[in-house]
């Protein structure tokens, strides 16, 4: 497994760069993934989807899709594409330390 | 009491009444009398099955001694164990199987059934859909068709590739090919997301000529203006779309306080398939809330585990019994050729042979498949639906026959 060292500490990835082992982040890790992932600056509304997102990883096992996150993060699908662009699911579950989103096949 | 009489609904039944006997009364609520054998839906946009054939009575698959009550569900209350049906009877239960399972929501979707909906804009995951689409298809000359999967969860996550791969070897046929550009929208980074399928698949949609557009998460369909457009501006144009709407829970779900998760499918332990709301209710196929896919295959290995744990929680003893996410589907890819994929929660899709090292060929097309893909018609009436067993194919997922290493990334 590749390695990536945010805020000074070693984490497992996957070759896609998502955590392996989701309780190895931390919040101080999200600013340098996102800079990383090319998402720039995190502001409040980031945070708003990226607790959300760590959220609903613990209560489900699973990051939530864009059309849940519209519909109960409190940020709406438009404005997630404007902070995460391309893939606000994919990009916001990098950021928050949890796997990537399950496709099928 | 099973809500519910689909696939997952009439294979528990069926499990639950050979297993338990007379010492339970089963009944199965369904709010209508007509079953219909969803996989077939694919094939009749292409002129390959009738509608008619697809549809059989859900009454007539239950084993005699099952009860079977038409009526619409209502809302379920989880504190006085009791289902509300639509014409305001209300019947008590013990333990309740939700298999109500997924619905479409294409009212979701801005413009999606709007102007062209039905004209220019269409969908195979109805009966009706399949049909209309099919006298589309006959008339359509050439041009841009588009085939989009808006987000997932969806049922059975490989029928919109398998249709743009089906709709490549349909215009080959009418002569037309070269008439016709086929793309594929996908709000997923890949046709393919898991990494040996991305190796092993990758090609696939590229020799048929198929585009391949991702992470597109369309926001609103035009049909008038003939452009699907995402939630981030970018447009794809087209002449025919086949759009998999949106899918939701039974609106039923909504009305029960606790029962559902934002989208109306069920929380469950994903390996007990006891539901998080109670522990007298249990979830299988679309329904659930959990990480398997929704597919017919997997509400039939499910169905081992749900009725073993049905029968210990009867008998007040822990829920032994353990669903490993198993999935097994073919893939139609045209030209009478078909994929076969068979995974879990744990595996993904590895090449190799299915069920064992002399079997069907995993992740690679074959005639042979083709020839599966169209005898799960039958396995569907004949052995899924009565809840038995296919004869060498067990409900965990096999490992004899796959082949690991092929996912060692170099
Ligand atoms: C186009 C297409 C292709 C597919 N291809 C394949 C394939 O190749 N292989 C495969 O394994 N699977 C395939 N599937 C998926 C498969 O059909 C489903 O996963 C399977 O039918 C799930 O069974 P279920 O019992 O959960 O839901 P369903 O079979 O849909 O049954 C749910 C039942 O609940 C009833 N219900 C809902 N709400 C209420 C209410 N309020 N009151 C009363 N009754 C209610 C409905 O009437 C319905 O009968 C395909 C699906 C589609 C659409």
């Amino acid at each position: 497994m590749p390695t990536r060292t945010y805020a000074d500490i070693e984490v497992e990835v996957d070759a896609e760069g998502f955590f392996t082992d989701p309780s190895t982040w931390q919040e101080g890790m999200a600013p340098e993934i996102a800079r990383e992932a090319g998402v720039g600056e995190l502001t409040d509304r980031h945070w708003q989807v990226i607790k959300f997102m760590r959220h609903q990883y613990e209560e489900s096992g699973s990051g939530p899709t864009v059309r849940v996150l519209g519909k109960t993060s409190g940020v709406g699908i438009k404005e997630l594409y404007q902070l995460f662009p391309r893939g606000p699911a994919k990009l916001a579950a990098r950021i928050a330390g949890i796997p990537k989103p399950r496709g099928c096949i | 009491m099973v809500l519910g009489g689909g696939a997952g609904g009439t294979l528990s039944a069926n499990r639950l009444h050979r297993q338990l006997g007379a010492e339970a009364d089963i009944v199965v609520v369904d709010a209508d009398d007509r079953h219909v054998y969803q996989p077939g839906l694919l094939f009749v946009p292409f002129g390959m099955a009738r509608p008619a054939d697809l549809v059989r009575s859900r009454s007539a698959q239950l084993r005699p001694g099952v009860g079977f009550r038409q009526a619409v569900v209502q809302q379920v209350d989880l504190e006085a164990n009791e289902v509300g049906l639509a014409d305001g009877t209300s019947l008590a239960y013990d333990v309740l199987v939700v298999a109500s399972g997924a619905v479409l929501l294409p009212e979701e979707t801005e413009g999606l059934t709007g102007p062209g909906w039905g004209d220019t804009v269409h969908t195979f995951y109805s009966l009706e859909g399949a049909a209309l689409l099919s006298s589309a298809l006959a008339r359509f000359e050439g041009g841009r068709v588009v085939v989009a999967m808006i987000d997932m969860p969806i049922k059975c996550p490989v029928a919109p590739l398998e249709f743009a791969l089906l709709a490549d070897s349909y215009f080959s046929r009418r002569h037309i090919r070269d008439k016709v550009s086929l793309t594929y929208v996908t709000s997923l980074d890949g046709a393919f997301t898991k990494p040996v399928c991305n190796r092993q698949l990758s090609g696939l949609l590229a020799d048929k000529g198929i585009d391949v557009v991702t992470e597109f998460n369309t926001g609103t369909v035009d049909g008038e203006g003939r452009r699907l457009i995402s939630y981030d501006d970018r447009e794809v144009p087209f002449d025919l779309a086949v759009v998999v709407p949106l899918h939701g829970g039974a609106a039923y779900v909504g009305r029960s306080p606790g029962l559902g998760d934002e989208l109306g499918f069920i929380p469950a332990d994903e390996a007990t398939l006891q539901a998080k709301a109670a522990p007298n209710v249990f979830v299988i196929g679309d329904a659930a809330g959990i990480a398997a896919t929704k597919a017919g295959s997997v509400a039939h290995f499910e169905g081992e585990t749900l009725v073993a744990n049905v029968g210990h929680y009867l008998r007040g003893e822990p829920l032994a019994a353990r669903f490993d996410g198993h999935t097994n589907c073919f893939i139609e890819s045209g030209h009478r050729r078909a994929l076969l994929i068979d995974y879990n929660n744990e595996t993904e899709p590895l090449p190799g042979h299915f069920p064992g090292p002399i079997g069907l060929p995993l992740l690679k097309e074959s005639r042979l498949n083709h020839l599966g893909k169209l005898a799960f018609e039958h396995l569907y009436w004949r052995v899924l639906l009565p809840g038995r067993d296919v004869p060498g194919v067990g409900a965990a997922m096999p490992r004899a026959g796959k082949r690991p290493e092929a996912a060692i990334t170099t």
